[in-house]
């Protein structure tokens, strides 16, 4: 179906797009019309796949669950009952009570803390996305776009940051603060994370550089800044984008791993990440203790990752 | 293989409205040279003196060294007026995008000078560079590629405006753009459309809109119809012509299709591999050629009569152009020339008057770097 209105619609840019304005065209453009471009195109197609439908809902459904917790549980997740709830069991048939998950070896609600435990995965991986994609596409549009020097000093030190194993360097990182809250996570993510988005930037711009529009705007005497900002970001950013979208699922699996082993964010923040790292130690008597958090943990980033693979299919002219 | 036909191009893609001046012309060459003939020949607007062009090759990686150098243009000069049309032809990788990014000042040069009313372009930057930069515009090859697909033609064509505020005052702009778009031939109201909604010679003419705002005085046109077909080719064309008489531009036009330049030039410059091998007004070039590159070139025209055809002559040259890096000794077109001699190989010959036709009043007496320069009307040979 979508197919077909798109047709529809190009033919009538089509017949409007004659040489020289007859009678009909002015009067077919007098009317106000929408201005087709790459990311409305884009956004048209996007609306009709299903793909973004489902991850765009859970996705909201998720940021809701991240900014108002008290929306889904008025359980406390710091609130510990060892003598009533020691490893409870989860009841299935609770939906959305206090021991619908069941209980920690602490005797905390694993639904309380599921809720809450949001908000950190959520708020790493939107600031580290934010945060990444700033870094790599500055660094990536400099290094591309003045090329040389600049170009060759840029390019090794992404590789000297490129080099280094991301979870390795983050830990590094971490154990050398004192204390470890959600934003030193953040910072440790970033530092080391703009490396991929910074290479796509600079591929991209190499690419856009060389266009005939970018000459025509040297030409008629554009400043540097006016060409980077007017000319090579707009059309240039698609594919950072693209990457941006998909790793933001990876930031997500990254703050749980670190907190996992331990460097992270540590007991009493709330996070998937410190219960599944607690979790495991009763792997053997309660799996649901563990089970739980990973599978919201894989939900997210499942949910991320096919946003960003959609957004990569709206964007790609190839495949249309 | 074994015989390249010189100049391929210009046999793909000469539009049959052109193709019939040709034939005219033949008949006719007296009244047309007299008309075409340039105007007032003042002060040359635009002078250019042993332009040079050399994109060095390296080797290594860390400590990159110079091995040699593509010597894309090569010592070129010529003087364009005011309100006239020149032409540069040549085959592909001839320099003549080269000359033209030069010109703009998009390219930085080896050598040489690029006067402007008498002020050397070359040597400018920053504010003065911008002023300049008001006078000389281009019209690119491709309007697929020469268009920002993210702005808006009010945008593309206005942001001249923005850059040069001192142009148009802020309220006015966006008439000033829909002027333009009605001088170009194009709705007025289409300024809020995005360029991927225009066909490609729409697109072409959303070029010339952007190069005109400026109200400049020389306009670059780096193969503006090449990329267009046949059809829109003559629209686009006569469009410059009209807009050329109307604001008394002075176009510098570089093609590979010889009739597409003969109809528009009233001076037509043939280059060969980073030289200018002769240079003349239209008539002198196409009727009297007396480089035996341009009667290679000339040859390989298509003719649209039949029996013309069947009686002229054909000058096939052997093998392909040398690489630009390590150009031929002497005469850059000695390896492929049936004139060629002992001299040819040691001497360079200079872009001159050819000595035998000093003082003489025939067309034949026109600039021409050749040792054996003789006069050869391959158009209309039967």
């Amino acid at each position: 179906m979508p197919e077909t209105l798109k047709d529809t619609e190009t033919t009538k840019d089509g017949t409007a797009a004659v040489p020289g304005p007859t009678a009909a065209t002015m009067a077919a453009s007098t009317k106000p019309e929408k201005a087709r471009s790459l990311w409305s195109d884009a956004w048209h197609d996007l609306r009709r796949n299903p793909l973004f439908v489902a991850s765009a809902i859970l996705i909201t459904i998720l940021v809701v669950m991240a900014a108002f917790p008290q929306l889904f549980t008025g359980a406390d997740p710091r609130y510990a009952d060892l003598a009533n709830h020691y490893l409870q069991k989860p009841n299935w048939s609770h939906v959305f009570k206090e021991d619908w998950f069941g209980y920690d070896v602490q005797g905390r609600s694993i639904y309380a803390r599921v809720i809450h435990g949001a908000r950190n995965s959520i708020l790493v991986a939107l600031v580290v996305t934010a945060l990444v994609t700033v870094i790599g596409t500055a660094t990536g549009m400099i290094a591309g776009y003045f090329g040389g020097l600049i170009d060759t000093l840029l390019s090794r030190v992404t590789d000297i940051f490129f080099a280094v194993p991301f979870t390795l360097g983050a830990m590094v990182v971490l154990t050398s603060f004192e204390e470890r809250s959600v934003w030193v996570v953040i910072l440790a993510l970033a530092f080391l994370g703009w490396t991929q988005i910074a290479r796509v930037a600079r591929g991209s711009v190499l690419t856009i550089k060389q266009a005939d529009y970018v000459m025509a705007a040297k030409a008629l005497g554009a400043s540097t800044s006016r060409i980077l900002l007017r000319h090579i970001l707009p059309n240039a950013i698609a594919p950072v984008i693209v990457v941006a979208t998909i790793s933001l699922g990876g930031y997500i699996g990254s703050e749980a791993t670190l907190s996992f082993l331990g460097i992270g964010l540590a007991e009493p923040a709330v996070s998937w990440g410190v219960d599944i790292s607690s979790g495991q130690e009763q792997l053997r008597n309660a799996a649901f203790v563990l089970i739980i958090p990973s599978i919201m943990v894989s939900i997210t980033v499942l949910a991320f990752i096919m946003l960003g693979d959609a957004v990569r299919n709206a964007l790609d002219p190839k495949l249309r | 293989m074994a015989e390249p036909r010189k100049s391929g191009e210009a046999v793909d893609a000469t539009p049959n409205v052109t193709e019939v001046d040709v034939v005219d012309a033949g008949s006719e060459s007296a009244s047309v040279a007299a008309i075409e003939a340039p105007v007032e020949r003042g002060e040359p607007i635009l002078q250019v003196r042993n332009l040079v062009k050399h994109f060095p090759l390296t080797q290594g990686i860390l400590f990159k060294r110079q091995v040699g150098a593509v010597k894309a243009v090569d010592g070129i000069s010529f003087d364009l007026y005011q309100g006239e049309t020149l032409g540069i032809v040549g085959e592909s990788g001839c320099g003549k995008s080269t000359v033209a990014k030069l010109l703009m000042m998009l390219e930085t040069a080896t050598a040489g000078e690029v006067f402007f009313k008498g002020q050397d372009i070359t040597k400018l930057s920053g504010r003065a560079l911008k002023a300049v930069r008001r006078n000389i515009q281009m019209v690119f090859q491709d309007p697929y590629t020469s268009l920002n697909p993210r702005m808006t033609v009010g945008d593309i064509i206005g942001e001249t405006f923005d850059i040069h505020p001192d142009s148009a005052p802020k309220g006015e702009r966006r008439r000033k753009v829909q002027e333009l778009l009605d001088v170009v031939g194009l709705n007025p109201e289409y300024i809020n459309r995005y360029p991927h909604q225009f066909s490609g010679g729409q697109r072409q003419r959303i070029g010339i809109a952007r190069g005109l705002a400026l109200n400049p005085e020389i306009i670059i046109c780096d193969e503006p119809v090449s990329a267009l077909d046949v059809s829109v080719q003559a629209q686009v064309i006569n469009l410059m012509e009209k807009l050329q008489d109307e604001f008394n531009l002075s176009y510098i036009f570089i093609a590979h299709d010889l009739s597409i330049v003969r109809h528009i030039s009233d001076r037509v410059g043939v280059m060969y591999l980073g030289k200018m091998a002769e240079i003349g007004t239209d008539t002198q070039i196409y009727d009297h050629p007396t480089h035996p590159y341009t009667q290679a070139l000339l040859s390989a025209v298509p003719v649209p009569d039949p029996d013309a055809r069947e009686g002229r002559e054909r000058i096939i040259l052997s093998g392909d152009v040398p690489s630009p890096a390590n150009p031929p000794s002497g005469c850059r077109f000695r390896t492929r020339c049936w004139k060629a001699q002992d001299r040819c190989a040691t001497d360079v010959p200079l872009l001159a008057i050819p000595e035998r036709f000093k003082g003489s009043d025939s067309q034949a007496a026109h600039e021409s770097a050749c040792h054996f320069a003789e006069e050869k009307d391959v158009v209309h040979a039967a």
